[in-house]
């Protein structure tokens, strides 16, 4: 028998490892070459793709389909708004506190929202972020029903000169992304990706393999509610106002995510990229014409889910060997680089 | 005699919330199909009375001629055409084409009918009241909660008693059973989508004479509807009934304590309930 080891990576994710490093460069740099405009879209791109990539971990990986991840956007702008404007604590501090805060508050929601399955488990989520943003309508410090704003003070506060304070945001909004990301990739590397791999594959497979499945898709769902939270405060630091309908909405925040991650494809790591491309060149190509990219996206969404339930990125690796992140394990006969078990490419 | 009132108002407003969630009830009883898109198409049910009472100039009862079978036959496309594709391939292809058709609807309704406030106009039955042992109670309400009962005893009856029921509890029980036995698993589906779209269409527009609608209007409903569903427990007809008055007399307890609460009130009681009883107070179906 020919020695055999497991490898990781592939000829084709080096390539795109190599090739992302001047194009996160460029993006990077855009703040000293790009304008305000673009500037603006990259950085609704860059929490786009993290909104996606948190979603697709939960509902692709961990087969936990919620419909409420409004809720934790909503809570971590409020958060980062009371404690600036109430408690005139340091924006980076209170962003700090607010992503952790969501995952707290997570933390009881999934007692609640775990004794439901499949559709219920997602219409129950909806309904708990429908209380969520009730309680910030009814709550006085909160602004009630017209919400927050955050004021001059605190925004000088991160830099009194509008440019300035425009690049940091954007630089923030994008090293919050790449953080989401990378943390998505090396959990899915991790074993605990692994564990989340065979839930996605089977629930019932894994379980009798030892996996906690309960266990594993609590700590994914605090986890994306935390990661949720801090991409939510950064949202509205750049909005600048929160009110509740704005905060948690849910068609902002899960329904167009969702499509994003389904038409790019579900359980990938590049489907989000794909999905969040198409959702922005669709709305930018359609603005003039009011609210008809979203029927247009609703309608590609039924399409691919109907003829192609993997996603566009899923039509791809059926067709070709190509995965950009390496995070699956494939097995290798030692002296030659070709794989001999196409069946574990995922 | 305050706390009666407030008994007797809420338990008629569960009627509504009984009418919103016997079309969802029913799909999810016979097809296990989650229609994210319930509350668009109550909304979109009140938008097409209104624009069969601008057009024939009918009141909103007499539009129900036209609006039900409408409804009907839009119900017996849709599963036909679209929903009975995604029946096979496990939670979430159902759950995200109705995101789909919901998100279609709204926007379509948005498009199509502007961002306005509408209601229909049905005239002095609205605001008639009756007096009764020292307390009023709306006629309107009392009208509709009349609706519900009857609407669900008639699928009662329906499921129970005829042969079409017979087909409908056999693939409800076990689909591929019922198939072997000779009976078209995807038009009887069809039939049963159709079906629920009529109580989808009287739920539309009863609601639409009682308050205003606008093309966002849609999630809310399906929200008060699921709770209805999730509180009587899965596949019971009257568990819904009692699900949408325990969901109106929580609204209606909150709303006496401050207006504000009422909506809050019945979310509360409903994630109350999801704790104490996960699978709701009369579960018959199995998930």
């Amino acid at each position: 028998m020919e020695p055999v080891r497991v490898e990781r990576s592939t000829k084709v994710s080096r390539v795109a490892a190599v090739l992302a490093v001047p194009a996160l460069a460029a993006l990077m740099s855009l703040p000293w070459w790009g304008d305000a405009g673009w500037m603006r879209l990259i950085a609704e791109m860059a929490y786009y793709l993290a909104l996606a990539q948190l979603w697709n971990l939960l509902a692709g990986y961990a087969g936990l389909v919620s419909v409420g991840q409004q809720a934790y956007v909503g809570l971590g702008g409020y958060m980062l708004f009371y404690l600036t404007g109430v408690w005139n604590m340091n924006v980076y501090l209170a962003l700090a506190i607010a992503g952790p805060f969501a995952g707290l508050m997570a933390i009881p929601v999934s007692f609640a929202v775990f004794r439901l399955r499949g559709a219920y488990f997602a219409i129950g989520t909806w309904v708990v972020s429908e209380v969520f943003a009730l309680f910030a309508s009814l709550i006085g410090v909160l602004g009630a029903g017209s919400g927050l704003s955050l004021t001059v003070p605190i925004l000088e506060e991160i830099s009194p000169d509008r440019d300035v304070r425009d690049t940091l945001l954007y630089l923030m909004t994008l090293g919050a992304s790449l953080l989401v990301v990378a943390i998505v990739y090396f959990l899915l590397r991790s074993r605990h990706g692994l564990a989340l791999t065979a839930i996605r594959d089977s629930e019932p497979a894994s379980a009798s393999l030892g996996v906690n499945t309960y266990r594993t898709k609590f700590i994914i769902y605090i986890a994306t509610a935390a990661c949720t939270g801090l991409v939510g405060g950064l949202i509205f630091l750049q909005k600048l106002r929160i009110s509740p309908e704005a905060g948690f909405s849910i068609n902002d925040w899960t329904v167009v995510v969702i499509f994003m991650v389904v038409i790019g494809g579900i359980g990938t790591l590049e489907g989000p990229f794909i999905g969040m491309l198409i959702f922005i060149v669709l709305r930018e190509l359609l603005a003039d014409y009011g609210t008809y990219y979203l029927i247009l996206l609703g309608v590609i969404a039924i399409v691919v889910m109907l003829k192609a339930p993997y996603g566009l990125w899923g039509w791809v690796i059926q067709r070709f060997d190509l995965q950009l992140f390496p995070v699956g394990r494939r097995l290798a006969l030692a002296p030659t680089e070709e794989p001999i078990e196409r069946a574990a490419k995922i | 005699m305050n706390w009666l009132n407030i008994l007797v108002q809420g338990g008629l407003l569960g009627g509504f919330y009984a009418l919103f969630a016997i079309g969802l009830s029913m799909s999810f009883g016979i097809m296990r199909l989650v229609n994210i898109a319930h509350g668009d198409l109550i909304v979109l049910s009140a938008y097409v009375a209104l624009v069969v009472t601008w057009y024939t100039g009918f009141d909103p009862f007499l539009s129900l001629v036209i609006t039900v079978p409408v409804m009907f036959a839009l119900g017996y496309l849709l599963q036909r055409g679209l929903l009975n594709q995604t029946l096979s391939g496990g939670l979430l292809p159902p759950l995200l084409v109705t995101f789909g058709i919901s998100i279609i609807i709204q926007n379509g309704l948005l498009q199509s009918f502007g961002a306005y406030d509408h209601r229909l106009k049905e005239g002095a039955i609205e605001t008639a009241s009756l007096q009764a042992g020292g307390f009023y109670v709306g006629v309107y309400p009392l009208l509709v909660f009349a609706v519900a009962v009857f609407g669900i005893a008639s699928l009662q009856f329906l499921f129970y008693r005829t042969r079409l029921g017979r087909a409908f509890r056999a693939v409800s029980d076990d689909a591929d059973t019922a198939e072997l036995m000779g009976i078209d698993n995807r038009k009887l589906y069809a039939l049963a989508l159709g079906i629920a779209m009529v109580f989808t269409a009287l739920a539309g527009v009863l609601f639409g004479i009682r308050t205003i609608f606008a093309p966002s209007s849609g999630p809310i409903r399906l929200i008060l509807a699921f709770e209805a569903v999730i509180i009587g427990g899965l596949g019971s007809m009257w568990g819904t009934l009692i699900g949408g008055m325990v969901l109106g007399i929580a609204q209606s307890i909150g709303a006496a304590l401050d207006p504000t609460w009422q909506i809050l009130a019945g979310h509360l009681a409903f994630l109350a309930i999801l704790i104490v009883r996960p699978s709701g107070l009369f579960p018959r179906t199995r998930d």
